[in-house]
């Protein structure tokens, strides 16, 4: 199966990104990390430990859980819903701007869900969307704002991040089809 | 995952199922703390609170709960309504379901009640209470109180005390409780006992002192006058200087001991107010805690509608 991104690349796509948040944002005033379960959370945090790193300043960092807000919950057949896990957004997001963290992003309904999710909590200054990879097909008006990496895939194919904290190790792997 | 379509009782639950409504509850219970508290999953989704018995706190706990989830949610007390002018449970519930609701809450006065409604209508069904059979939902918020404050159900030693023979609390705690491995006492004057209550896996006394000593966690029951039509005890105050909780008997449990009371309470009956109110007693988290449970069995419940027989 294919490697498209190993622990080095990773981490130094992480640290740019970082970086460019830095750039556009001029320093870390009024920013928080939402990372979007499973995997949006360590890589919010990793971020959060680069922009110390980098700017000497700490950087809320909540985690975001969006299955109450998907819009494919209850249209499915019959069978057992989607496990729901605890979001803890330990800080004010008002005025606030936000940073959501999401590892692949794909037709952009897991997005829509956490900007309804994220909305519920306050009214953030605004918000920016990063995400680890970009493999297309977007079938909704959503973009990243920040890209460690864009992968051309096809419909076919399957795109599997895998953390450290959560995988025990850092890589990404794209599965399947012809690219 | 629930294996049943419907929440009938703890009967039907194992030990798996359980952890899954209460970790589900702990994500739900966020909710509560958000400047908007409210989400969209159960949108469209239409539950009817069916309750043939008077009742304040299940449900306007049932009531919070589907709102929270964005349901669209009616009440009926039917004590009030068509039976009293005759019409048979089986027409009531049918007359409801032609109005196409997708989940009934239903509190009834007879054990079983919500079991044959699960087997005649279309709609999930969860019981909120029937007779002195089982009142489900409210074993699962006890669990879920205890394990907030203890970190687990098993090993714990938990005194049940009060009414033990008109108490579905007490039927369904008890079924939860063994399944989770704790020890369950079960304690009231010898009236007040189910016949066979031996049968249910609890070790039962007429001694509170006994039933008390080194517990992690006691449960008392109220005195259900409304269900008492005989002479069960002597009096209220004899009850209370024999059962009643009082700050001298809750010293002999752990120091670290959770009070609780499934509510209304009898203060001076079955609690004395000073224990009520006073610092182990968490009986106001075990109503917040109902509506995330709640939440929880309604979020997982409508996972299996429409699956019929």
């Amino acid at each position: 199966m294919p490697q498209v991104m190993d622990a080095d690349r990773m981490a130094r796509a992480l640290t740019r990104i970082a970086h460019e948040i830095l750039e556009r944002n001029h320093g870390t005033g009024d920013l928080a990390l939402v990372g979007i379960r499973t995997r949006g959370v360590p890589l919010a945090r990793r971020i959060a430990h680069s922009l110390r790193d980098i700017n000497h300043t700490d950087v809320p960092t909540g985690a975001l859980d969006i299955t109450l807000y998907r819009d494919d919950l209850m249209r499915h057949a019959v069978g057992p819903q989607p496990l729901v896990r605890r979001t803890e957004i330990p800080f004010s997001i008002d005025d606030k701007r936000i940073l959501l963290v999401d590892d692949v992003l794909y037709t952009g309904r897991t997005i829509r869900s956490a900007l309804d999710a994220l909305i519920d909590f306050g009214r953030p200054r605004s918000i920016q969307l990063i995400v680890l990879v970009d493999r297309g097909h977007r079938e909704l008006p959503i973009k990243a704002d920040y890209v460690g990496k864009n992968l051309p895939t096809s419909l076919q194919q399957s795109v599997q991040v895998r953390l450290q904290e959560i995988d025990g190790e850092d890589d990404v792997l794209l599965e399947g089809g012809a690219a | 995952m629930l294996k049943s379509r419907h929440l009938l009782g703890i009967a039907d639950l194992g030990a798996e199922e359980i952890v899954h409504v209460l970790d589900t509850a702990e994500a739900m219970k966020e909710i509560a703390a958000r400047p908007i508290k409210k989400v969209p999953t159960l949108r469209g989704r239409t539950v009817v609170n069916l309750f043939f018995e008077p009742s304040t706190r299940t449900r306007t706990s049932f009531e919070v709960a589907e709102k929270r989830l964005s349901a669209d949610t009616l009440s009926i007390a039917v004590a009030q309504s068509s039976v009293t002018k005759g019409e048979t449970l089986l027409d009531t519930v049918r007359n409801i379901e032609a109005m196409a609701p997708d989940m009934i809450v239903m509190r009834h006065g007879s054990a079983g009640a919500p079991h044959l409604l699960a087997r005649l209508c279309r709609s999930v069904i969860i019981n909120a209470g029937d007779g002195m059979h089982e009142h489900p939902t409210q074993a699962l918020l006890d669990a879920f109180t205890i394990r907030e404050h203890k970190q687990r159900l098993d090993g714990l030693k938990i005194a049940i005390v009060g009414d033990l023979l008109h108490s579905r609390v007490l039927r369904s705690n008890i079924q939860l409780l063994n399944t989770m491995g704790a020890e369950v006492w079960a304690c009231g004057p010898a009236t007040l006992m189910p016949a066979g209550v031996a049968g249910f896996g609890v070790r039962a006394t007429t001694s509170i002192d006994e039933a008390v000593a080194d517990a992690d966690v006691v449960m008392m029951l109220r005195i259900q006058h409304e269900r008492m039509h005989g002479h069960y005890i002597p009096s209220t105050r004899e009850y209370f200087t024999l059962f009643g909780l009082t700050p001298e008997r809750v010293r002999r449990a752990k120091p670290d001991v959770i009070i609780m009371h499934p509510g209304p309470m009898n203060r001076g009956v079955e609690i004395d107010s000073e224990v009520a109110d006073g610092p182990y007693s968490v009986i106001l988290e075990q109503v917040a805690n109902g509506v995330a449970v709640r939440m929880a069995v309604l979020y997982l419940l409508a996972g299996q509608e429409g699956e019929g027989d």
